[in-house]
């Protein structure tokens, strides 16, 4: 799985943090999210793919192998 | 008020009316009225207080869909624009904050005031927050019994919480608390234009104040780094702090109040939640009753910038739009089961913060301070019960955003 963060989209809502701490975290200066494992292991891919439905702004894009 | 749905046509004939009364007897779920509607399509027409159409939108997918579209605007100055009560063009002419303006400008002033926010720095506060719960808690028990829970606890402690956020002084609650209500009251133009006044005043002259004084708080914060170099206008920055300072207050207030109730009239839910030490639990029961009571119930207001069509309908450019996110959040091809209140079912899917860029800013600090009340209220005080008959309770119903005025407690 390759994970894609659109950054200019965030609205650092912190709904992909909550659901894979992992992958994701947020700037200090502004909460926008960061990505911290743009190929995470197959035990977070649940995670991941629900971080990616429930951001409100569409800035996580997946890549499935 | 309400209609009898004899309709069948959207935009022909006579559309029923919008919002649409709950039922007396059935007082978490959203009306009867509402599901039929939700029964017969994703959207369709609905007539407004002013006469006026709008298309509404019940269903989960639909409702997302929508709330992600750019085409899809929050500006409340818009024509079309559907508004909430009488009066309400009128109060955002004077003054709008970045909940009703679209991006540009809503992203430029909502990142001015997402740091204090994020995962991390509201995780930071929780012993702080697990601090305050006690200690109301403490002098709500040595005081009369029964009491009033929403006035001795569930409204003091998201307003504490704000204020020390904000730098607002709490001492000021019982003025602001009370304008605030008024500010979400549907059926008083006067009285929520009157209170839009006098809140702008009060916090027009705190912001001239940490400009002179600052202090360790975020509205310092913005007055010193944003307005005095004359990045922000200050009337943006007292607008910026009104929609904190009501968000922030009024509806984490009803979740606790309203919470409370639903789990009191659900005993078996409540020892399950009581029993629990597993901090995820006590976090899905949050998601899940944040998603039965959705509060928020006037439903999120838009206006179309384009033609869309969505679900075999098309929405004309110009035309109104309300996301009904209540009926979302109860809607069967999303949620099984929708209307059984369950803390074990995995609900974190839901709309009760909204959907789109315009998610609720403050959605994590309510999420803390919901699962440090839920996993300490029912400990702390095991013999929680309900001092009134449940049918006779003061409930929200002309308010935008759903509660109880009052949540009578014995133990
Ligand atoms: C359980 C408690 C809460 C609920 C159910 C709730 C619900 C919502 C909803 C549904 C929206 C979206 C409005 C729209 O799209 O038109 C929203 C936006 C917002 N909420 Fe909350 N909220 C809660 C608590 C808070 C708190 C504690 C704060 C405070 C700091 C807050 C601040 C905001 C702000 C600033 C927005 C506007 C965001 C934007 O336009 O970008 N809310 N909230
Ligand atoms: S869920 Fe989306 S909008 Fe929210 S912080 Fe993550 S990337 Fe940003």
């Amino acid at each position: 799985m390759r994970v894609t963060l659109h950054q200019d989209k965030c609205v650092a809502s912190g709904q992909c943090v909550l659901a894979a701490q992992e992958v994701f975290d947020q700037r200090d200066e502004d909460g926008v999210a960061v990505l911290l494992d743009d190929s995470p292991p197959a035990g977070a891919h649940d995670d991941v793919r629900h971080a990616a439905a429930v951001c409100p702004a569409l800035a996580i894009t997946l890549a499935e192998s | 008020m309400t209609d009898t749905l004899t309709d069948t046509a959207s935009g022909t004939g006579r559309e029923p009316g919008y919002p649409i009364d709950r039922s007396p007897h059935c007082p978490f779920s959203p009306p009867a009225g509402l599901r039929a509607l939700q029964s017969t399509a994703p959207l369709r027409k609905v007539r407004l207080w002013d006469g006026s159409g709008a298309w509404l939108v019940t269903r989960y997918a639909e409702l997302r869909t929508l709330a992600a579209d750019p085409r899809i605007s929050s500006d409340i100055l818009r024509p079309g624009y559907p508004h909430v009560s009488l009066g309400s063009l009128e109060r955002a002419r004077r003054q709008t904050s970045f909940i009703v303006m679209d991006d540009p400008a809503h992203a430029r002033l909502r990142r001015l005031v997402t740091a204090p926010f994020t995962v991390r720095r509201i995780q930071a506060l929780r012993p702080a927050v697990q601090e305050l719960v006690d200690e109301l808690i403490d002098t709500m028990l040595a005081g009369p019994c029964p009491t009033d829970l929403v006035r001795e606890f569930a409204l003091p402690l998201p307003s504490l919480v704000i204020c020390r956020l904000l730098g607002v002084p709490y001492a000021d609650h019982a003025f602001f608390q009370r304008h605030s209500a008024a500010l979400l009251n549907r059926d008083s133009a006067e009285r929520a234009t009157e209170a839009q006044r006098i809140l702008t005043d009060y916090l027009d002259g705190l912001v001239a104040e940490k400009l002179v004084r600052p202090t360790d708080d975020l509205l310092s914060v913005l007055a010193t780094e944003q307005v005095a170099p004359g990045l922000l206008e200050r009337r943006d920055l007292t607008a910026i702090a009104m929609l904190l300072l009501v968000a922030g207050h009024e509806t984490t207030a009803n979740m606790i109040a309203l919470g409370t109730l639903a789990l009191l009239r659900h005993p078996d839910q409540l020892d399950a939640l009581r029993a629990t030490d597993d901090p995820a639990r006590v976090a899905g029961a949050v998601e899940e009753l944040l998603r039965h009571l959705t509060i928020v119930q006037t439903g999120l207001r838009r206006v179309a910038l384009a033609d869309i069509e969505i679900a075999g309908q098309v929405i004309r450019a110009g035309e109104a739009v309300i996301l009904a996110i209540d009926a979302a959040n109860h809607d069967a091809t999303a949620f099984t089961e929708p209307d059984r209140l369950d803390l074990g079912r995995d609900a974190r899917r839901h709309v009760a913060f909204g959907y789109g860029v315009h998610q609720c800013l403050g959605q994590q600090l309510a999420r803390m301070e919901l699962q440090v009340v839920y996993s300490t209220l029912y400990r702390r005080i095991p013999t929680l019960r309900l001092a009134a008959d449940p049918a006779g309770l003061p409930y929200k119903h002309d308010s935008i955003v759903y509660g109880v005025h009052e949540l009578p407690v014995a133990w």
